[in-house]
């Protein structure tokens, strides 16, 4: 009859698993130690400044204008109908698509639950929860009517626009006129990293297949905007569109303030996505284009059909990183007087009641580009997987 | 995956197409918000047609210009703007903000974007001339001030040989330390800062020995400091900073509204004239009050106002010395000294030329 033995206790479970990984010899618990002291204290530190000392009422007063800027009071419901609309389509794909989108949906449905729990106005509870219904019915639609597939990925693409007039208005008792000076905070931050990459987009792949072009006019003149841009900081390109391009405008014309910073990030932005664009076309093999002239393509077809798509796909956590970092980047825009998010905050500051507390000002500001950056990237991440980058 | 290509392209051909609806929207915005034709109509014109009067403001400058947690703006500078609307159109709230930046305010002010810039901006004959602007009367006289610490055993400026001072970078107020430091053979270490609350953290870190400003940034800054006895402000000034409205060249009529609106709210405090206590002046025998708040005469309609706009003016807004003490004075956590910026009668520099 043979014994069963167990192992010895100090080698399995979180014993086991802390000698072996903190404290085996001398050197590596010592540095375990040196370690723990340093987070320790630095966490104690920060904890203690974020629960103690950090006076957070300037940022509750004042969450307001962080959020939506100077969008008028009683037109405050367009920013809540187009964040209802927004939900509505996550709902929706989540339950056409499920995967990625269904555990950003599950994360918004969430933040908006745990947000009507805080003392709002009423008014804010009823919208917080009307946005986490419309994402459960739009669960709930999709999940059942297969069909909606094709309106809602049309709906996405309808949706920004509409969202523009509907922020806007249009001139009638009904949606009267915001004019884009009064739009600020978090809906301007976004709006302007929306505009941008939706619409370098298209002018970066442009761009991209510009500079690979057999015709050289297009070629060179790809190549010279390409290199110009990239030549040139950010935050030059800015102060010219807010200093430079009104003196060459037509006397007593002046374009609007945000929609030059708008066209500064877009035309910026294109130049960096072209290039990678471009490295994606290089990567794709010669093969490809002579099986596409062996089967008789066109030009335009071989490009579209065979070449872009492929060296789209390769290209995906470049153009995504861009993405987040072009949404960061737009609080430069804060430097030439805009009010965006990080600008609102830079001004909430000179409040007399609340100078001197930029602290508590920055790192909710960190703290909010942290959250959006983060769940860009792992959108992207979810989506390199599912089309299988870098795997095949 | 023949499919998912050909989805690319409609793609493709969407966004190309919200591209041209919005090129569309950009086409109607020049119509919205051009602000006029100097050669054809006048400022003043334009701005009666538009409706409202646009002032470029600063909009994180304690005290003189901020938002309020309701979107409004606020601040002394900005209460200026308020009284040229009530001026012109007997509603102080006929007014547009547009918050500009140090660098880019003069630029608003030349391509004619506002219509008059009240951003603490400091009146020099190179400003006035080569930049085509006119500088209406100064609102506020400032001056670059040094502030240290009380146990640093530094009284004035000569104490400060080897020092490192903070200053922001970008301003006459680096220039001016750089001169003066330089007349009184002094040598020092500066430390130049984006924003001047990278500078005030540092000066609290330690890091710094001392930091100029205006004397009002310093005073506005020293009371939300730790412990604001623990700082004093040296005597010396090292410049002269007269601050106050601008206005494009070429327009002599709208350049009088700004410098008239400015001068009745002076000329108000001198009479004793207050937002609170205007209408008992109103029936007045007395011609001076008589022709200044438009009850005889026509002084406004000479400016292509109406003759009463004093009366707006100081219904909307008050006078100077209630605007001064609204935003900056002792009730405020500021707590400046009217000094330089009391009455010409109590010894400071505030004077208006007659209304008659």
């Amino acid at each position: 009859m043979e014994t069963k033995m167990e192992p010895p206790k100090n080698t399995i479970g979180i014993i086991g698993w802390l000698r072996k990984n903190l404290f085996n010899g001398w050197f590596n618990s010592l540095l375990t130690i040196i370690f723990l002291w340093i987070v320790f204290t630095v966490l104690y530190a920060a904890l203690k400044w974020v629960f103690v000392t950090a006076d957070w009422t300037v940022i509750v007063v004042n969450l307001r204008l962080l959020l939506v800027g100077q969008y008028p009071q009683d037109q405050i419901f367009r920013v809540w109908l187009a964040l209802t609309l927004v939900s509505t389509l996550t709902g929706l794909s989540w339950g056409l698509w499920k995967g990625t989108i269904g555990n950003l949906a599950i994360a918004l449905g969430a933040s908006f639950l745990i947000l009507s729990l805080f003392p709002f106005s009423g008014e804010v509870k009823t919208w917080l929860l009307v946005n986490a219904t419309a994402i459960g019915l739009g669960y709930v639609l999709g999940r059942y009517f297969p069909i909606l597939r094709k309106p809602t990925a049309a709906s996405w693409i309808l949706l920004f626009p509409f969202i523009i007039v509907l922020l806007r208005g249009l001139g009638t008792s009904w949606l009267p006129i915001v004019g884009t000076n009064l739009w600020g905070g978090l809906m301007l931050t976004f709006l302007l990293a929306i505009v941008a990459i939706v619409f370098s987009f298209p002018l970066g792949v442009l761009l991209a297949l510009g500079r690979t072009s057999k015709l050289p006019l297009v070629r060179y003149l790809s190549i010279g905007y390409i290199e110009l841009i990239r030549g040139v900081p950010l935050i030059t390109i800015l102060f010219m569109a807010q200093l430079m391009l009104p003196l060459f405008l037509p006397e007593g014309v002046t374009l609007d303030r945000v929609l030059r910073a708008m066209a500064g990030l877009t035309l910026f932005s294109a130049a960096y996505l072209a290039e990678n664009v471009r490295s994606g076309l290089q990567s794709i093999p010669r093969g490809q284009y002579e099986a596409a002239q062996a089967l008789g393509l066109s030009n335009f077809k071989t490009t579209f059909l065979i070449v872009l798509p492929q060296a789209l796909r390769a290209v995906i956590p470049i153009l995504v990183g861009q993405f987040i970092a072009l949404f960061k980047d737009t609080s430069l825009v804060s430097i030439v007087g805009i009010l965006d998010f990080l600008g609102i905050g830079r001004s909430i500051v000179a409040q007399p009641e609340f100078l001197g507390r930029q602290r508590e000002i920055l790192i909710f500001a960190a703290a909010i580009y942290f959250v959006f950056s983060y769940a860009m990237s792992y959108a992207s991440r979810r989506l390199e997987k599912s089309l299988g980058v870098g795997e095949r | 995956m023949r499919k998912k290509a050909y989805l690319l392209v409609i793609l493709l051909l969407l966004v190309t197409m919200t591209l041209a609806a919005c090129g569309q929207d950009s086409t109607q915005e020049p119509t919205q918000t051009t602000t006029g034709n100097q050669s054809s109509r006048s400022t003043l014109e334009v701005v009666k047609n538009r409706g409202y009067v646009i002032v470029g403001v600063n909009s994180k400058l304690p005290g003189f210009g901020y938002l309020e947690p309701d979107g409004s703006y606020s601040g002394f500078d900005v209460e200026f703007g308020r009284a040229l609307a009530a001026a012109i159109f007997n509603d102080p709230n006929a007014v547009e903000f547009r918050p500009l930046s140090a660098k880019d305010r003069l630029t608003a002010v030349q391509t004619g974007e506002v219509d008059v810039l009240m951003r603490n901006t400091t009146w020099t004959i190179s400003r006035d001339t080569s930049l085509g602007l006119n500088f209406a009367p100064t609102t506020f006289y400032d001056g670059q001030g040094m502030m240290v610490r009380k146990d640093s055993g530094i009284n004035s400026l000569e104490d400060l040989d080897g020092a490192r001072i903070g200053v922001q970078t970008g301003t006459t107020t680096e220039l001016n330390l750089t001169d003066h430091m330089r007349k009184l053979n002094v040598d020092f270490e500066p430390i130049v800062f984006e924003d001047l609350d990278s500078v005030v953290a540092a000066y609290e870190a330690g890091s710094i020995d001392a930091w100029t400003t205006d004397i009002s940034g310093l005073a506005s800054r020293q009371a939300t400091l730790a412990d604001p006895n623990a700082h004093k402000v040296l005597p010396e000034v090292m410049s002269k900073e007269p601050l106050g409205p601008v206005v494009r060249e070429g327009d002599d009529q709208w350049y009088d509204i700004v410098k008239w609106t400015i001068f009745a709210t002076i000329e108000a405090e001198e009479l004793g004239i207050t937002q609170g206590n205007i209408d008992s002046f109103m029936n007045s025998d007395d011609p001076v009050f008589r022709r200044f708040l438009g009850v005889e005469g026509d002084l406004g309609t000479n400016l292509g106002l109406s003759n009463d706009f004093t009366v707006n003016i100081i219904k909307s807004v008050g006078n100077y010395g209630e605007i001064f003490d609204r935003y900056l004075g002792p009730d405020t956590v500021f707590n400046l000294e009217r000094g330089l910026n009391d009455l010409w009668t109590n010894g400071g520099l505030m004077y208006a030329p007659p209304f008659r």
